[in-house]
């Protein structure tokens, strides 16, 4: 562990704030605090994945999506498939900093955020073209509501990706962990975002 | 208990893991039927989540790796809380470090208040009041025993507070001061039994009744 250390030959030193946080093989704070953010967030996305459920339950299961709509499923599919490639830009990004190779962290990160942007993208030109509504039956209002809180994510993991890319392009970060937080906890919020688009994806495309 | 997911590395790994899982449901009910698909999601998710908990309890670990000193100091380790100025813990440290060249580190794990606290890292306030228990101590054992010692707050589990300390200290013996054992937590919790058990060196275990020494007229801090 890494223990608070006061190393004291009958110290007095002044000390000011508070105290001096005793981490130990605990986790730190600030992944602590993404830690409970994404679990305030997945008891988000249950409650919307109950709501759709219940709607396929109750509605005619082997006719989802409701006659006459269909899903797009091949450009979802594809937008998957970018969707899960910037999980893996972001890790490279993190494992270049780790070894102290700053290009790589700025390429991971450049690229993360443009295949997230692309993500949004195609996401918004789906809305367009998709034929039906949020205001077309429960159908309409649950695919809008599913999908679009996960994009919600999505546009909130670029943000933290815009401030993590331009630090990152300021000479911030380090290889030390304590150095990278500020492109940790962002990497740990978007491979949450990734999974929550699986599991979006499943559900809504494929099962 | 220990975290499953610490790091964006631990994250990137379920990623990949729960990926891996999507693909198969994904093949199955393209294969089958969605509810088939559906089924072997809710399998793998139990699953997963089995693992996981297995994972998050952790192991004991079997021994704890120790350092040398190899310079001829005797070095002891003191671990205390509430004992750590104790008169029967000054006593003990006196009369192993008699006539001898040595080094004493005291460790003073930060209590948590309950779990809560313990599970948020909560614990400023109790790193506050041990690290005032422990200069106090450091004091006493400069005037009284005339040595001179360090002290660093600890882990608030005191096996692993001592398990840490040993990293770094090379420690030739420890003592392990409690409470007595009718209001000892610590002797509640076995921390002098698993000690002993995972640790290769001499442990000495200090009961100090800091109510008699305060009722003998000793100021205990």
């Amino acid at each position: 562990m890494e223990s608070a250390t006061v190393a004291l030959d009958h110290g007095h030193e002044e000390h000011h704030g508070p105290p001096e946080a005793n981490q130990s093989s605990r986790i730190d704070r600030q992944t602590l605090g993404i830690l409970l953010f994404i679990v305030s967030e997945v008891m988000l996305f249950g409650a919307f994945f109950a709501a759709y459920f219940f709607l396929r339950a109750v509605v005619d299961p082997p006719n989802w999506p409701p006659h006459p709509y269909q899903l797009p499923v091949y450009v979802a599919l594809v937008n998957t498939f970018i969707l899960v490639s910037s999980s893996f830009t972001i890790h490279y990004a993190l494992e270049a900093i780790r070894r102290g190779n700053r290009k790589g962290l700025k390429l991971g990160l450049v690229l993360t955020w443009l295949l997230g942007a692309t993500f949004l993208f195609i996401q918004v030109n789906e809305y367009a073209h998709v034929g039906f509504s949020a205001r077309d039956l429960g159908f309409g209002t649950i695919f809008y509501s599913l999908t679009g809180l996960h994009g919600a994510h999505v546009f909130v993991g670029l943000m933290l990706l815009s401030f993590a890319t331009i630090r990152a392009f300021r000479g911030h970060f380090g290889p030390e962990e304590k150095d990278h937080l500020g492109v940790e906890v962002p990497g740990i919020y978007w491979h949450f975002v990734d999974v929550m688009w699986i599991i979006v994806f499943l559900s809504v495309y494929v099962l | 208990m220990h975290n499953p997911l610490r790091s964006e590395a631990d994250a990137f790994r379920w990623f990949v893991v729960i990926l891996a899982g999507a693909i198969s449901v994904g093949v199955l009910a393209a294969l089958t039927r969605p509810l088939v698909g559906l089924i072997w999601a809710l399998v793998l998710i139990a699953a997963g989540g089995a693992i996981a908990y297995r994972s998050s309890r952790g192991r004991r670990p079997v021994g704890v790796p120790l350092t040398r000193g190899g310079d001829g100091r005797h070095r002891v380790l003191v671990v205390a809380n509430e004992t750590v100025g104790g008169a029967a813990l000054l006593d003990e440290i006196g009369a192993r470090c008699r006539g001898r060249d040595c080094e004493i580190l005291v460790i003073t794990p930060a209590l948590a208040a309950g779990r809560a606290d313990h599970w948020a890292s909560d614990i400023d306030e109790a790193i506050v009041l041990a690290r005032q228990r422990m200069e106090l101590s450091l004091i006493e054992i400069d005037q009284r025993l005339g040595l001179r010692a360090r002290g660093e707050i600890g882990d608030s589990d005191p096996n692993v507070a001592m398990e840490d300390a040993l990293r770094v200290f090379p420690a030739d013996e420890i003592v392990v001061s409690t409470h007595p054992p009718e209001r000892s937590r610590w002797l509640e919790r076995g921390v002098v039994a698993r000690a002993r058990k995972e640790v290769d060196l001499p442990i000495a275990h200090v009961v100090v009744d800091l109510e008699a020494e305060q009722g003998g007229g000793r100021q205990a801090p």
